[in-house]
């Protein structure tokens, strides 16, 4: 039997949804195995870090990395991976714009330590004691990786040859990607998105489109929408016109708002940006006869209603995001 | 000091390190199970607005989003002042009985279980999924696949996504179940059922009528005497959704029972500095150190743990597995309906199991209720009360999420405390104490003096002390065998193969 291609899957800052992802294609997962030698998945193999390290260079045919950088230890896996591997694959919204992970960018370095190891209703911790990079025990010295001050997307510090999206990906889609990459088709110029459209989220969504015009408003809690019109046309903050296609909008169909987890669509740089621009334009005010103090006032005061349009618009893209970080 | 490095531990969810000191004869001094990794959750969940939280808190694990998705609007339930619907409330629990029956289904399959139905000796590429198939045969292997894909279905049936769903709304659920879904439902549970029952008899072939597994789950190797912790009903029988959290001691007294809104009267959190993660223990008995015994505040919050709290299971045929299980460890009845605590933690894996046959019993019963197909399915809130607190039992643990918001419901605190989490110091207590039992001097110095290379098998059962906890775990399939013919040409975006594979 000749040599099967290795295929590898590694979890840097991440959750393990993409795993859950890769293994929900179910029965195709007869057709990876028959074709792929899976060989490393610390979710599900036993292989270790230092097998990884033994390899020659490019000896994994293909890897696909999910997760953000956030730690030196994710950041040195990113490298690792990067020379042991032909084709290195962004998989998944932290790898490819920092999701959830990223939104620690909005805050201070120093506030987690606190929050986390201090100042919690159930800590015990009087001499607050942190976690060190270097720790001195009486049998020897243990190490723990250190904290970068932002939360990096993977493309931010290796080259990355591919991009998977979604908050994990969709089944269907690593069902597409994989199906593509057995049928030993060409695959896309490097630096393409794989496994989603081209276009918005709207294109999928089976609603109800009328004219876009909203005179309020509303958090998600507050109404129980129609299931059969536009949400953002009910005022609800759906994502959707600004999240890139490929997820088939199972959100909608829930009665619950995109919340943009296939992130920054084809042709715009920044999601949030794309988001604010959209809303600007549907945000109906009676303007007639009033100043234009007055217009602002009374748009504020719609847009007031909302107290949090950094967490909503970059939940998913903070990282990669023209900001990237809160400045300080 | 000579040491040994387990990097990265693997089988579970997340990253982790074991670090094994050795004294000058070989035996163990210490052992040091670190986890080198922290997202903040705490923290960058301020400033976001309470009603985000199912969907953010999702992310803490891909594995159990549901678990989050649940204890994160039972949070928000309370912190807006409002009940879910009773159809909700159903809804709810059958959504949740579903990923009970497919996470732990990953976990004996693909996790955990490879330890036995392999083998713990067997080779490392051996010891996963596929080797549990080439174990079982094809056939167990299609039905672990088809077990997963009918539960993840039904996940996304009535949550919006396969993984990190969004149906969940403070006051209830975002979409109602139509008899259509329910009749699919129906028919799940019905295999479910099956299927766990072809587990548990599984388990009885390959652990409990294998002599060498039964001393070695009897062995003092993988053995705490620590506190349990689980939900259970009003009528102290074991519940995933909701109810009371009940301590019992290692001689199964009960020492604490609480609403879960007071876990923090009951828990405190132990910070180390050589790993990122907490150590909770019982805040009225104390911090001891990494020992157990009643004097000792380390408690486990596991499948066995919520078994040794409660009277038995509220479904029958799980019911008699629940009693055939503590008659096997000899335990006797104590304060009239438990049993004595079982704490050969290897007995975790048949508890996981019992579980799962009540997941698919209960998924049943919610499923014949008629309620269920109820449209009124939210209760809108009319305020912000500013605090809450809402706890589920996470496949791996009791699992506490707390929020504390402004008058605009914007997060000001969180404070969560994740099932796996609880089980940090035992868990570093039975890495330890398999460490010590495994390695020592006579084991790996042969009979040149010269010390040899302690085996990979040796280290595996080092591992199988925390994975028997199933820490966070993970997905499930990774292989299975193949049996297409065909010849695959991977290629560049050039067009230039980069290999090339065929098989018959």
């Amino acid at each position: 039997m000749s040599e099967k291609p290795k295929l590898a899957m590694y979890w840097a800052s991440s959750c393990g949804g993409c795993e859950i992802a890769l293994v929900n294609i179910h029965e195709m997962i007869l057709d990876v195995d028959a074709v792929f030698d899976f060989m490393f998945c610390p979710c599900l193999l036993d292989t270790k870090i230092k097998d990884i390290k033994a390899l020659e260079d490019k000896a994994i045919t293909l890897t696909l990395f999910n997760g953000a950088i956030r730690t030196t230890e994710n950041e040195e896996m990113a490298h690792l991976l990067r020379r042991k591997s032909e084709v290195l694959v962004a998989f998944g919204s932290c790898a490819h714009e920092g999701c959830i992970p990223g939104l620690a960018n909005l805050h201070r370095s120093e506030d987690f330590l606190e929050s986390i190891y201090v100042d919690n209703p159930t800590i015990d911790n009087p001499e607050s004691t942190y976690p060190l990079p270097e720790c001195d025990m009486p049998e020897g010295t243990l190490s723990l990786p250190e904290f970068y001050d932002r939360v990096s997307t993977l493309a931010q510090v290796t080259d990355v040859d591919y991009f998977i999206p979604g908050c994990p990906p969709e089944p269907h889609q690593v069902r597409a990607v994989l199906q593509a990459v057995m049928s030993g088709e060409d695959l896309p110029p490097r630096g393409s998105v794989l496994g989603a459209g081209s276009a918005i989220v709207c294109e999928e969504c089976a609603r109800v489109k009328a004219d876009k015009k909203i005179t309020r408003l509303y958090r998600t809690y507050e109404i129980q929408p129609d299931t059969e019109a536009c949400l953002l046309e009910q005022g609800i903050l759906c994502m959707g016109v600004a999240t890139r296609s490929g997820c088939g909008a199972p959100c909608l169909e829930a009665n619950m708002p995109c919340t943009g987890c296939y992130g920054t669509p084809e042709g715009s740089m920044d999601q949030g940006a794309r988001m604010s621009a959209a809303l600007g334009s549907i945000i109906e005010v009676d303007g007639k006869g009033l100043s234009e103090d007055e217009l602002a006032r009374r748009f504020n005061k719609i847009l007031d209603h909302i107290p949090d349009y950094a967490g909503l618009f970059y939940k998913y893209s903070m990282s990669s995001s023209i900001m990237k970080a809160r400045r300080k | 000091m000579k040491r040994i490095s387990i990097d990265p531990i693997t089988r579970l969810e997340g990253h982790g390190k074991i670090e094994i000191f050795l004294d000058e004869d070989g035996n163990v001094a210490n052992a040091y199970f670190q986890v080198p990794e922290l997202r903040g959750f705490e923290q960058f969940c301020v400033g976001r607005m309470a009603e985000e939280m199912p969907v953010i808190t999702n992310r803490i694990c891909g594995v159990c989003p549901e678990a989050h998705h649940l204890a994160s609007v039972k949070a928000l339930d309370a912190l807006f002042g409002v009940e879910p619907t009773p159809a909700a409330a159903k809804i709810r629990e059958m959504f949740y009985m579903a990923f009970f029956v497919t996470d732990h289904t990953t976990h004996f399959y693909a996790l955990g279980g490879p330890d036995f139905i392999v083998g713990p000796d067997a080779p490392a590429s051996e010891r996963n999924i596929l080797g549990v198939v080439r174990k079982l045969g094809i056939d167990a292997g299609k039905k672990v696949i088809a077990c997963r894909a009918r539960n993840h279905n039904v996940i996304k049936m009535l949550g919006g996504r396969e993984i990190h769903p969004v149906a969940a709304v403070p006051g209830g659920w975002s979409k109602p179940v139509t008899a259509e879904m329910r009749e699919r439902i129906v028919e799940v549970a019905h295999q479910n059922i099956e299927f766990a029952l072809f587990s548990l008899d599984a388990f009885d072939k390959i652990v409990l009528n294998n002599p060498d597994y039964m001393e070695l789950v009897t062995s003092d190797l993988y053995m705490h005497r620590t506190h349990s912790m689980g939900t259970v009903d009003a009528t102290g029988q074991v519940n995933f959704y909701d109810g009371d959290i009940r301590v019992v001691d290692p001689d199964g007294l009960e020492v604490a029972r609480y609403h879960p809104s007071a876990y923090f009267e009951h828990i405190a959190e132990r910070v180390e500095p050589w790993t990122y993660l907490k150590f909770p223990y019982l805040k009225n008995i104390g911090w001891k150190g990494f020992v157990d015994g009643p004097d000792s505040g380390l408690y486990m919050s596991t499948p066995l743990a919520r078994l040794n709290v409660a009277g038995g299971m509220p479904t029958p045929e799980a019911h008699a597995q629940f009693e055939r299980m503590y008659e096997t460890f000899g335990s006797k009845k104590i304060e009239g309906d438990r049993y004595q605590p079982i704490h050969h933690r290897l007995a975790t894996h048949w508890a996981r199991l019992i579980e799962m046959l009540y997941a698919s019993e209960r998924m049943l019963e919610l499923a014949y209720d008629d309620e269920i197909l109820s449209p009124h399915i939210r209760n809108i809130p009319d305020l912000i009360v500013g605090e809450g607190i809402g706890s589920v039992e996470a496949p791996r643990g009791t699992l506490t999420h707390h929020y504390v918001t402004d008058d605009r419901g914007v997060l000001t605190k969180v404070n969560m405390i994740v099932g796996t989490t609880n089980n940090y110091a035992p868990m570093s207590m039975s890495i330890k104490r398999a460490a010590e039992g495994l390695i020592n001097g006579s084991v790996h110095t042969g009979h040149t003096g010269h010390t040899e290379e302690i085996s990979e098998g040796l280290l595996n059962k080092v591992e199988m002390a925390f994975r028997l906890y199933d820490p966070c775990l993970s997905c499930a399939t990774h292989t299975m065998p193949g049996r297409m013919d065909l010849e695959v040409r991977i290629r560049n975006h050039e067009g230039r193969v980069l290999s090339k594979v065929r098989r018959k």
